[in-house]
């Protein structure tokens, strides 16, 4: 090989690496290091307050709601766009995309007006016992919006790719739809289902604007990780903050290597 | 018994894909459903297995009218070009498949199982996956699968169409060979028309969404009833009204009666036989078949002149029936 192609190869390496290391590696690893800082002893106690335990909790709780939710509709959406026809349809596909276009915080407020007191439902729902805002079912349905077009974005290409040929074979060996969906559709999209689950995760689990808003920020029970660290990080409480953040780091680099793992499975 | 189809219509937005077909395929007969694409075969293929609904017309299979039961229960197996395996399921699971949704005993699955892979010599291969077979072997698997559930008519949708040509050729033999040890009446839908005659006891040629004709191989060769069956069920020539098949065309030497002054634009070897392309005066061209000990008696080479005439020629009438012309013979 010319030694001119290599020293560019080699150029473009470093390039991608100190690119990578200065916007994300590098703060990251400011966490790490300003955390421990005043011992590992410190960053322990920060996070193990009875407030972040409960903190950690609801940020779990609500992750695994939303999760599981739009875990259900993703699978059932993207059969509704791929598999069948009807009027709308580009409309609905629009639609799943609105939460990645539109900002978490205006999310956060749109849901403020429909159920606070003085909105659509909020003043029904009050009347007949059901507070959704300020409490979890609020800050679920935000984490729920926010995180929404992941699943149904990973299975539509999966299931445009497998056809519907092996379904077609199923029903004529006698299945049913319900069968069908078990033992054929599911396990040929399953990886990108699983896919779909660790971006919806990771992105329920850091969710900080909307959650803000209808949350009410009460701390020790409306209180998520990321605004338990924000509130820390306002009281000048450093080690709590960065500790916190550092879990919170942990779990979403958990998450990315679960799905690197599915992603080397879905190769081989 | 067998299947009858009654004037089954199909359309896709403004395409009429079926229209007004009937067919009788008999009970435990080998049909083949000709036609190139766009003709309606395949859709034909799909309104007999349930996957499409007609827009009018019966579909009867064994005497029962199915046109409103569903694909479940409509008693067919179905088998797709691009072999439709279940790719997370191993050959056994495959072959079971319908079986197993049956909830039927594990033993007799078991049993039925392996009679299958007999069948379809697929033995040492069934822990294996889909992506792990060839094209002939899925194919085959996906044959079992379909018969395991005991089907009253299997329906093969270009069965052969994604695999190379040796393997086809191997794999129509072996069709042949099946149905006579199964005898389930069976369709099956290709494009080749070399394949119909090969593999098929009837054949029912169609175009456009309509029947040309329904016959057996021979027939249809020999009495097709439309320019569209003659020009589609074997080669033909055309020379103004005349329809003549290539190897009714005869080379002569010498000028004989009738016979038309012709160019050898390229002699083509094909092992038995010879395929002679030829130029006439008035710029058409013409191709014969014949077989190449004939082509090396009569030692024909490119840029020689010849003398062709033919020795039967088919006329179709507009409106009328077609006739064909004994020429050289009188």
């Amino acid at each position: 090989m010319p030694a001119s192609r290599t020293a560019s190869r080699l150029g473009l390496r470093f390039f991608a690496l100190g690119y990578l290391s200065m916007l994300l590696l590098i703060p990251v690893g400011m966490i790490f290091y300003r955390a421990f800082e005043h011992g590992a002893g410190a960053a322990w106690d920060a996070v193990t307050t009875p407030e972040a335990l409960h903190a950690f909790y609801l940020t779990i709780l609500i992750a695994a709601i939303a999760v599981s939710a739009n875990t259900i509709f993703g699978v059932g959406c993207a059969l509704l766009v791929v598999r069948t026809k009807f009027r709308g349809k580009a409309l609905l596909n629009a639609a799943i995309d609105l939460p990645f276009a539109i900002s978490p915080v205006v999310i956060g407020l749109s849901l403020y007006l429909l159920y606070g007191r003085e909105g659509w439902f909020g003043g029904w729902l009050l009347d007949n016992g059901f507070q959704i805002l300020f409490s979890l079912p609020g800050m679920v349905l935000a984490t729920i919006f926010v995180s929404l077009p992941f699943v149904v974005r990973e299975v539509v290409p999966v299931l445009h790719e497998i056809g519907d040929e092996q379904e077609q074979a199923a029903h004529t060996l006698g299945a049913n739809w319900w069968q069908t969906f078990w033992r054929i559709t599911l396990p040929a999209i399953r990886w990108g289902v699983a896919y779909g689950v660790v971006l919806a995760t990771a992105r329920a689990l850091g969710e900080f604007g909307a959650v803000a808003i209808v949350s009410g920020r009460v701390t020790g029970e409306t209180e998520t990780a990321p605004l338990w660290v924000w509130r820390e990080f306002g009281q000048f409480n450093l080690t709590g903050a960065y500790s916190a953040s550092l879990v919170l780091a942990m779990l979403a680099i958990g998450t990315l290597l679960a799905m690197n793992a599915f992603r080397r499975k879905e190769a081989a | 018994m067998g299947i009858s189809i009654e004037g089954v219509s199909k359309k896709f937005g403004d395409f009429v894909a079926l229209d007004e077909v009937s067919i009788e395929v008999p009970d435990g007969a080998l049909t083949a459903l000709l036609g190139p694409s766009g003709s309606g075969k395949s859709t034909l293929l799909r309104v007999i297995a349930g996957l499409e609904q007609p827009d009018g017309g019966r579909v009867v299979i064994s005497d029962r009218d199915t046109t409103d039961v569903s694909v479940q229960d409509r008693g067919v197996g179905f088998v797709f070009q691009h072999y439709a395996a279940f790719k997370h399921m191993t050959v056994l699971d495959n072959i079971a498949f319908g079986l197993t949704i049956r909830k039927r005993p594990k033993q007799e699955i078991e049993k039925r199982v392996q009679e299958l892979v007999r069948l379809v010599h697929l033995e040492g291969f069934t822990d294996r996956y889909p992506s792990q077979l060839s094209g002939g072997q899925r194919q085959r698997m996906a044959l079992a699968r379909a018969l395991a559930v005991e089907p009253k008519v299997l329906l093969l949708d270009e069965p052969f169409g994604a695999l190379d040509a040796n393997v086809r050729k191997e794999l129509r033999v072996w069709l042949r060979r099946l149905h006579d040890e199964v005898h389930v009446t069976t369709i099956f839908v290709t494009h080749d028309q070399e394949e119909a005659m090969d593999v098929a006891e009837q054949i029912v040629v169609m175009n456009e969404g309509r029947i040309e004709q329904t016959g057996a191989p021979r027939d249809l060769y020999d009495h097709p009833k439309t320019e569209f069956v003659m020009g589609f069920v074997g080669p033909v020539n055309r020379r103004g009204a005349l329809f003549i098949r290539p190897h009714d065309l005869e080379i002569l030497a010498a000028p004989a009666l009738e016979a038309e002054e012709a160019m050898i634009e390229r002699m083509v070897h094909l092992g038995f036989e010879a395929r002679v392309e030829l130029l006439l005066p008035d710029g058409e061209q013409l191709w014969a078949q014949m077989t190449l000990a004939e082509a090396e008696l009569m030692e024909l080479r490119d840029g020689q002149i010849v003398y062709v005439r033919p020795r039967r020629a088919k006329v179709f009438e507009p409106n009328g029936e077609p006739s064909t012309q004994e020429l050289a013979a009188a």
